[in-house]
């Protein structure tokens, strides 16, 4: 182990700020993220099947994943949309609108969760004019979606913003100058460069929207089978004393999320070396 | 700064140094060029309206809608309810636990962020790119699960559960349980936000206040923290933000106990739930406040380090 002084550092303060970090680290995140690997640990293979296969947990699995998917789309799409009118056009109020994107952030889970529920029911501002049409979102797969929806949106325009305010005009100009339409430029030129961002965002929503529950709970109607989505189940089981089938189910996700880290990381290396110039 | 809140992120080892453009002066020739420049990178009209239009919508429906209709809804029984149902004895029991949860857990996380910041960008050891990932895990971990490790920690069939019971030691249902979910969902905030802007710094500045004689302490207080403080609000405004709103890490380990485990956003729950819609969003609304607070104070900061970078 290199010690600081063989690296010429005279700094002081390398053994109190690393002993404090560590154990801070494993007090507070390490140690309890272990207990959740070593209580599934003790389960013998054909429990840990039982319950994290069971029909109900497969069909909340199927629910936020499949919703999860569907946001993350949207949200690329939209976000794609947003990112770029923030950052090449002007219009009054552009920096008020540029702040309220990171709403989904600043604002509680559950007071987002409240709000759309009530916009979206039958009777709520926009739900009034989707029952007539047959629509039906509050308490539905489609509630679940608009939730991930709302929660995922500032993930995909967040990446994407400092990427095309970096983006070099110069490349837009030779192909112009060689003749390519501003279609032929957007599509061939610009959208490429941007699909490791755009690819970045959306795992980021998709990641954000598995384990996402506050927003969620209020809006979903919680239906076993139809409308519960994972974390939900994790409380539930918690809610029956079954500490083991919701530890096997948070473990699934967990392995899923860091999974998805991973794969995060990759993707923003990947993104970096197409910025590097 | 972190172009997103609240996700995880590659270790910031990896990371480019900043590099400043600076524009060459703006002489008649390369004003003209820059016209050019602007005709070929700009989209056509109907385009430019068709976009923006389509941002503009979405952003309305999915952003503004929802926060305008908490209050909207916090006033829908009149300014005698609202402030009826934020003076109420639980509401108030639940606005103080939150300011403390907040008040233990925020400089908790601020020293734990300037100390791994510290670590990481002032000294070379084997590791670190892996502690750095390590920082970043909370935010991969779904609130709920957050609440549950501490469950298998702490409750009664948890770890240390008998023991905490022979001792008579509340953490799982009680206060204690309520603070550390929340230092545990808000842990890398600070410290994601210090390590790439001392990264950045470097550490000549160090390096000269020690060779002239400053303590350790003396340079840290008189030389880093100077230098940090903006990044370092920043870091704590988002902090603030989220360990006050947290919702599903701290409903798993609070019990719901009524005037006392309830925080604000357990509370508007509990309100909701008994239909009393009016009195949720009364409560929700100062929440949204915190929000709007936030994302004012945010973009403030943000202008203000444009301005001195």
């Amino acid at each position: 182990m290199a010690s600081p002084r063989n690296s010429r550092t005279i700094l002081p303060g390398f053994g109190l700020s690393l002993g404090f970090t560590l154990t801070y680290l494993g007090l507070i995140v390490l140690v309890p993220l272990s207990a959740a690997f070593m209580k599934t640990a003790g389960m013998s293979w054909h429990d840990f099947v039982a319950a994290v296969a069971s029909p109900r947990v497969v069909a909340a699995y199927r629910l936020t994943f499949g919703a999860s998917l569907a946001a993350g789309f949207v949200n690329m799409v939209f976000g794609l949309v947003v990112a770029w009118v923030l950052v090449r056009y002007s219009f009054p109020g552009k920096r008020i609108v540029d702040a309220l994107v990171d709403l989904p952030f600043a604002l509680p889970t559950a007071v987002a969760g409240i709000a759309l529920t009530s916009l979206y029911s039958p009777n709520g501002w926009v739900g009034r004019f989707l029952a007539p049409l047959g629509l039906k979102v509050a308490f539905t797969w489609t509630g679940v979606f608009v939730a991930l929806t709302f929660i995922g949106l500032p993930f995909v325009v967040r990446t994407l913003q400092p990427v095309l305010q970096e983006l070099e005009p110069e490349i837009e100009e030779a192909a112009s100058t060689l003749g390519a339409s501003r279609l032929q430029t957007v599509t061939r030129i610009i959208l490429p460069e941007l699909a490791p961002s755009l690819l970045t965002g959306f795992a980021l929503a998709f990641a954000r929207a598995l384990g996402e529950y506050g927003s969620v709970v209020f809006i979903s109607g919680n239906m076993p089978m139809k409308t519960e989505i994972v974390p939900l189940l994790i409380i539930t089981k918690l809610e029956q004393y079954d500490y083991r089938g919701a530890t096997a189910i948070a473990v699934v996700m967990l392995v899923a999320s860091f999974f998805l880290l991973l794969l995060i990381n990759l993707l923003q290396k990947w993104s970096r070396r197409y910025q590097a110039i | 700064m972190n172009p997103c809140w609240g996700a995880p992120s590659a270790p910031y080892a990896h990371q480019p140094p900043l590099t400043l453009a600076i524009a060459p002066p703006a002489t008649l020739s390369t004003r003209s060029l820059n016209a050019a420049h602007r005709r070929a990178n700009r989209d056509p009209a109907w385009a430019r309206w068709l976009l923006t239009g389509v941002a503009l919508v979405f952003l309305a429906f999915f952003l503004v809608l929802p926060l305008l209709s908490v209050f909207v809804q916090a006033f829908a029984k009149g300014g005698a309810y609202f402030l009826a149902a934020v003076r109420e004895p639980d509401a108030l029991a639940s606005i103080r636990l939150t300011l403390l949860t907040v008040a233990i857990s925020v400089p908790a996380n601020v020293a734990f962020g300037i100390a791994a910041a510290w670590t990481i960008t002032k000294f070379r050891f084997p590791g670190k790119s892996l502690l750095t990932t390590l920082i970043d895990l909370p935010f991969a971990v779904s609130p709920v699960i957050s609440g549950l490790i501490y469950v298998l920690v702490f409750g009664a069939q948890g770890w240390f559960g008998p023991w905490l019971i022979e001792h008579n030691v509340r953490v799982i249902f009680a206060v204690p349980g309520i603070i550390l979910a929340t230092t545990f969902v808000t842990f890398p905030f600070v410290a994601r936000e210090l390590i790439p802007l001392m990264q950045a710094q470097g550490t000549d500045e160090e390096y000269s206040a020690v060779t002239l004689g400053a303590s350790g302490w003396q340079t840290f207080w008189r030389v880093t923290l100077p230098n940090i403080r903006w990044g370092l609000l920043y870091g704590v405004i988002l902090c603030n933000a989220r360990a006050m709103g947290e919702f599903g890490a701290v409903s798993v380990v609070s019990g719901h106990i009524r005037g006392e485990t309830n925080t604000m956003p357990l509370h508007v729950e509990i309100l909701y739930n008994e239909y009393n819609i009016a009195g949720a969003f009364a409560v929700a609304s100062l929440l949204a406040l915190l929000a709007i607070a936030t994302l004012v104070l945010k973009s403030a900061v943000e202008w203000r380090q444009r301005g001195t970078a």
